[in-house]
């Protein structure tokens, strides 16, 4: 623990701190671009510099400099003052004066910067240099004349995403940053790159001159394209939502965020469903809601009712329903859409209990039957960090890429029982073992087999659960917090043929299969359940309404809306409460406040922000053994996974051109 | 398009943009049986786990290979720079890096000889422009290759030769102390399939030993001096 001295004050730092961070912790600002925390250090820009002594009598990069004990370091000499303006004179050389007409314009570091550390004028008459742009991909829009080759985005690409894409081609002046060939960034977290580039060269192209930040509202919110959670600030204007960038939270998303997550913004305006629809001669006809609710009073269902919950929405709507269904007498609640039908009674066995900080720290790791590349990108990114830490994977499913190293163990899940050597001797011998179990492997029943594999190999130590299921929907955890499992899945609501289906934005039902019911759907796109419902009740997004969700390693987290849901539609728990006096029951809340306080009175896990506590794991059942060859992933589009993705023009783009390679032709301009 | 490039007043270096010609002439480039077993002994030099590091010595095989079939000073393709990334198991992107920040590797088709005139101070107080004028006189345009593909003229920085000024490197030889009529000579003797005299050109001068008597230190030639007094 060296001690140095900022600015004449004194203060220990930690062992291995940088002269930056150290003058970070002394409440100093260090201006910087090709510094970032969570990415390698470059030293390139020039932007960090300091006075240090002992040392060299010329400002030093501090970045790239080890706090070591005794320094004194002064941020706030005449030299320091004078090489910062002489770093900011000479990266605003090259860089053109168009902030008026870029998008980075009013969050940008090199104008912020340049406005506290630059000298007021330029000295600078001759040529200023031109690169021409680089073609990206469909979210990536370039303007690389304003690159100052920090080199940001080169080093997430290679460290955090994997995928070695980015490059800083030729060099000095001509240097220019690239993807090989100017081939697309194809990977699923391409866009936090947008977010890295300290000036305007990569901004977002479906975004392009849509908004300024300053005319913009932040609301924090929570993603719910996966069911990792990450952190959001949705940016509105008026009615709509114009972006959404991640927050930080080093314990689930840090701060990136997956592209199907940032992008399913322009679907949150397209195909919404806006007012009542009710289905008259086979035909959906527009209703007004009074309408709406007499043919919902009309159905009549008795007790003979069942809620399917779909993937995207907050406990407190599933609870409301839960609550209408239990006021009508039944309990035929289900949120698994897809048919799995695993053992929900204890939630430690569905929980991904390492956490998705957690896992960096395992040192050998059994993925089951899933593809976590598409099921859960942020989750991804752990477990890379994991095996440059040394760890250990193997995986059992079809191949995929990974992008670190990863030992494929076949895709036939009795081998589970039977595991290579170089397996079980890997598991033997960590100290942190973790099995993750994914939707394939759900579907097949390996979840008995994981917890057999968990007692054979003691992943349950002190400070340490590696027992993990990853799921794929925002929605989950907190439907099976409350109640929303059947014990034969959704195959119990269908042999209860129930007379009312109440289809909870659940886009990914087979609704053939409740040809006999009615299905009332309450819902916000106008997406696979709406075209086999006989009452459509229009409903908010998530960003229109206030939410509590659960992610998969059962963290509670809260959103908060932004923007009003478009035309007629409502929020889903004042739909619910309607529905109740159309039906001639009480559900027992008449306000948000009311309906929160009854879900948390009901299951007080969901009022305390934070991961949940489920208990110790459930033994395994006796005699379980999968079977079963895991053909592939649930997820065969990855950016097509829900409604509002799949309402979404950019996504779509993204599928075409990134995934099935089709080639759009750019606008002239 | 790598090609658009930079616009500086810098010299303007771009890669071959890649096309259907460029793969059909070198899509199926692999090494020739020398240069296997060359290649081998390159990536052997490094620890394991750090064969990467041949990246470059590897470019360079790769380059006078394709030099070696084209009667070139050689270039290197994109589908020969995928090979060499293939043949090393890394990101094509780091191998452009490599390749499109040296000088030395060549992006684009170059000719027979690559004259690089050095036109830095020394050189130029020592007539390099007598040197670049001798070049434009047998044809040569600087950043072009001569119609019969023979000579690639590029001027070029310090090549550390300032003692010997003004030189030129043609491929991988020096041609130093030059005058406009042994620039000449050379490059027509280059024509002519023959191998001019290499190094300095100066009769009586072998390497960079002062040419004529010691003009200072002359005290130390006999003894070591301690100058330091007479300062």
């Amino acid at each position: 623990m060296p001690k140095v001295k900022v600015d004449g004050v004194e203060l220990e730092v930690p062992a291995g701190a940088t002269v930056l961070q150290a003058c970070e912790l002394a409440g100093k600002e260090i201006p910087r671009f090709c510094y970032h925390e969570r990415l390698s250090i470059a030293g390139n820009c020039r932007m960090c510099l300091v006075e240090v002594k002992p040392g060299p009598p010329k400002p030093q990069a501090s970045c790239a400099l080890p706090a070591s004990e005794g320094q004194e370091i002064r941020t706030d000499s005449e030299m320091v003052k004078k090489a910062r303006e002489g770093v900011m004179e000479f990266l605003l050389i090259n860089h053109p004066l168009d902030c008026p007409i870029c998008d980075q314009g009013g969050e940008c570091d090199l104008q912020d910067q340049s406005v506290a550390y630059g000298r007021g004028a330029s000295r600078y008459h001759e040529h200023k240099r031109a690169v021409t742009e680089k073609y990206m991909g469909p979210l990536i829009k370039t303007t690389m004349t304003r690159c100052i080759h920090c080199t940001r985005c080169v080093r997430f690409s290679e460290e955090v995403a994997g995928v070695d894409e980015i490059g800083a081609l030729y060099r000095g002046e001509t240097m220019q940053i690239s993807t090989y060939l100017e081939k697309a960034a194809a990977h699923e977290l391409s866009a936090n790159v947008i977010d890295l580039c300290p000036v305007g060269a990569l901004t977002s192209a479906p975004y392009a001159f849509e908004a300024r930040p300053w005319e913009l509202k932040k609301t924090l919110s929570i993603d719910v394209s996966d069911a990792v959670g990450s952190n959001i600030r949705l940016d509105s204007r008026g009615r709509e939502v114009m972006r959404i960038l991640p927050r930080v939270n080093d314990d689930v998303n840090e701060e990136w965020l997956s592209d199907r997550a940032r992008y399913v913004v322009d679907g949150l305006t397209r195909r919404r469903l806006d007012k009542p629809w009710l289905r008259r001669d086979g035909k959906l006809v527009a209703a007004t809601w009074a309408e709406a609710f007499d043919a919902v009073a009309k159905i009549n269902p008795g007790s003979s009712v069942a809620v399917v919950a779909g993937d995207l929405v907050d406990c407190e709507t599933m609870f409301a329903a839960k609550k209408l269904a239990g006021a009508l007498g039944s309990t035929l609640l289900e949120g698994r859409q897809t048919g799995l039908a695993y053992d929900a009674s204890n939630l430690a066995a569905v929980n991904f209990n390492s956490t998705l900080a957690g896992i960096e720290e395992a040192d050998a790791i059994l993925i089951v039957g899933s593809m976590v590349r598409d099921e859960a990108p942020l989750l991804n990114t752990r477990i890379r960090k994991a095996v440059k830490k040394g760890a250990k994977v193997f995986i059992v499913g079809p191949q995929w890429d990974p992008t670190y190293a990863a030992t494929f163990i076949g895709d036939d899940l009795a081998g589970l029982g039977d595991l290579p050597a170089a397996v079980s001797d890997a598991f033997s011998a960590a100290q942190k073992p973790a099995i993750i179990l994914g939707g394939a492997a759900l579907g097949k029943g390996a979840l008995g087999e994981g917890l057999a594999f968990a007692e054979k190999f003691n992943l349950v130590r002190d400070d340490w659960n590696g027992f993990n299921v990853v799921h794929m929907a925002a929605a989950r955890m907190g439907g099976l917090m409350l109640g929303y499992a059947q014990k034969g899945g959704i195959a119990d609501l269908v042999a209860a043929a129930p007379k009312m289906v109440i289809s909870l934005g659940a886009d990914e039902v087979d609704f053939a299969r409740f040809a006999g019911s009615m299905i009332v759907h309450i819902g916000h796109h106008g997406d696979k359940a709406a075209h086999a419902a006989d009452v459509i009740l229009p409903a908010a997004a998530f960003s229109e309404k206030d939410g509590t969700y659960v992610n998969t390693e059962g963290r509670v987290q809260y959103a908060e809306q932004a923007v009003f849901a478009p035309g007629d539609a409502r929020q889903d728990w004042t739909i619910l409460r309607a529905m109740a006096d159309a039906l001639g029951v009480s559900v027992g809340f008449d306000s948000f406040e009311q309906l929160r306080a009854a879900m948390i009175a009901e299951v007080p896990a969901l009022g305390v922000e934070g991961l949940v506590d489920y208990g110790a794991l459930p033994a395994a059942p006796a005699g379980a053994k999968a079977e079963g060859v895991i053909a592939g992933y649930p997820i065969k589009d990855r950016y097509l996974t829900n409604a509002i993705a799949r309402s979404s023009p950019t996504l779509q783009r993204c599928s075409a051109v990134l995934l099935h390679g089709e080639s759009f032709a750019e606008a002239a301009e | 398009m790598l090609s658009g490039g930079v616009h500086s007043l810098m010299a303007d270096r771009h890669i071959e943009p890649d096309s259907p010609e460029l793969r059909a002439r070198w899509g199926n480039f692999e090494w020739t049986a020398a240069n296997a077993e060359q290649a081998k002994v390159i990536v052997g030099r490094y620890p394991e786990g750090r064969q990467r590091s041949a990246v470059m010595p590897l470019l360079d095989l790769a380059q006078r290979q394709v030099g070696a079939e084209e009667n070139t000073q050689g270039w290197l393709p994109i589908p020969v720079m995928e090979y060499v990334a293939k043949y090393l198991d890394m990101p094509v992107i780091r191998v452009v890096e490599v390749a499109t920040f040296y000088t030395m590797y060549n992006i684009a088709p170059i000719g027979r000889f690559h004259v690089q005139v050095c036109g830095t101070t020394p050189c130029m107080l020592r007539g390099s422009d007598d040197i670049m004028a001798a070049c434009k006189g047998k044809g040569l345009k600087k950043g072009h290759t001569t119609a019969d593909g023979l000579f690639t003229l590029t001027e070029v920085e310090c090549m550390g030769n300032c003692a010997s000024a003004p030189m030129v490197q043609i491929n991988d030889d020096n041609y130093e102390d030059l005058t406009a009529a042994d620039m000449e000579r050379i490059l027509d003797e280059l024509a002519a399939g023959k191998q001019p005299k290499t190094g300095t050109q100066l009769p009586g001068r072998h390497t960079v030993e002062p040419a004529g008597a010691l003009s200072n230190l002359t005290a130390m030639v006999d003894a070591n001096h301690d100058y330091r007094g007479e300062w």
